[in-house]
């Protein structure tokens, strides 16, 4: 199984067609495999809070959109995330790598990873770990869930998940 | 001119078309002067009108007019070179500039001083950019609509705002509300 290929399909198949990134290298394999695909308009952002204003524009214009970041970004979106998707309660799926985790190279990544679970428990964010390339099967009853609830939703996918980095 | 005198005069352009008003006083103002349905009002989360505005209108057909301010594109900087390469035709963005963050006492921005948003929309790649006085901002506003083009206008004015109650309806009404005016 590609796991770029069933994100990026899972996506389109839950009609998500606005979709925001800041790359991290963890997720280059899976922004390169939503450029190619023509259903999605993907709209590089500057920054995680810049690209979750996208977000919520392209929802309520009638697309139903997705970010894709680096756990590091949650120390930059609380304030949007609190004052803007959670209060005007806007659904936003957020594919996280989870960089900091097991198989992790670079030391300081993990000085974020330590907080980034209790960040989003602290947020009320649903939240969901994939750390076997197996655990992507239930990416789509994910994305269901958040336009269910109208809810940010957090997927956070650590290297083990990618593959870890040649090691 | 200050700000409130602006929203005043193009009030009559703004009402019927989607608008995304920035955080503080600027939406108060705009409430307190014109509440419409269409208008979609920030009540946190400075400096992302100008992202909301463009990824609805990169979403949906009808003009998109954000009013946002010189403080708030100022912490959003990152947005001029999205909007530059994302280009939506039914996009205005209406920056307020009165060289103050209005909302917290008027404290000067660096637009006041040394810098020019107009040069940095420019700069950032933005092809139809108009600095004009404020008395000019309702003409320049309408010759954008009219243009059907991507326009960034810098409305250079004085510092200064009206006194305005907070806005107390809900958020999720407001979004409500403006969701159902987008698709009408
Ligand atoms: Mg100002």
């Amino acid at each position: 199984m590609n796991i770029d290929e069933k994100i990026a399909d899972d996506l389109i198949a839950n009609d998500i067609s606005f979709v925001t990134t800041v790359p991290c290298k963890q997720l280059a394999g899976v922004i390169d495999e939503i450029d190619k695909r023509d259903g999605i308009y993907h709209i590089p952002a500057n920054k995680e809070d810049e690209g979750m204003g996208l977000c919520a524009g392209a929802w309520m214009g009638g697309k139903r959109p997705a970010i894709i970041m680096q756990n590091t970004a949650i120390g930059v979106t609380i304030n949007t995330l609190a004052t803007l998707i959670q209060y005007y309660r806007m659904p936003l799926p957020m594919l996280i790598s989870y960089r900091g985790e097991l198989r992790e190279p670079i030391a300081c990544q993990v000085e974020m990873a330590v907080h980034t679970k209790a960040l989003l428990a602290q947020m009320n964010i649903p939240t969901y770990h994939f750390h076997h390339q197996a655990d992507v099967a239930e990416l789509d009853a994910i994305l269901k869930y958040t336009f269910m609830c109208n809810k940010p939703v957090a997927i956070l996918t650590d290297a083990n998940f990618w593959g870890g980095y040649g090691d | 001119m200050i700000r409130s005198e602006i929203l005043k005069e193009i009030a009559p352009i703004l009402r019927d078309q989607l608008v995304v008003c920035n955080i503080g006083i600027p939406s108060q103002e705009l409430h307190a002067i014109d509440d419409q349905p269409s208008n979609f009002y920030m009540l946190g989360t400075m400096g992302l009108a100008s992202s909301i505005g463009l990824g609805l209108a990169l979403s949906q057909p009808k003009p998109v007019i954000v009013i946002d301010g010189d403080g708030s594109v100022l912490t959003n900087l990152g947005t001029l070179p999205t909007i530059a390469n994302n280009v939506a035709d039914n996009y205005i963005l209406l920056i307020i500039d009165n060289g103050s963050y209005g909302s917290t006492g008027d404290q000067p921005t660096y637009a006041g001083r040394k810098t020019s948003l107009a040069k940095m929309a420019e700069a950032a790649g933005c092809d139809r950019v108009i600095e004009c006085q404020a008395k000019q901002t309702g003409r320049v506003l309408q010759e954008a609509l009219d243009a059907r083009q991507m326009t960034i206008i810098v409305s250079k004015c004085e510092s200064g705002n009206a006194k305005m109650p907070p806005i107390t309806m809900d958020p999720v009404v407001i979004r409500d509300r403006f969701m159902k005016a987008v698709q009408a």
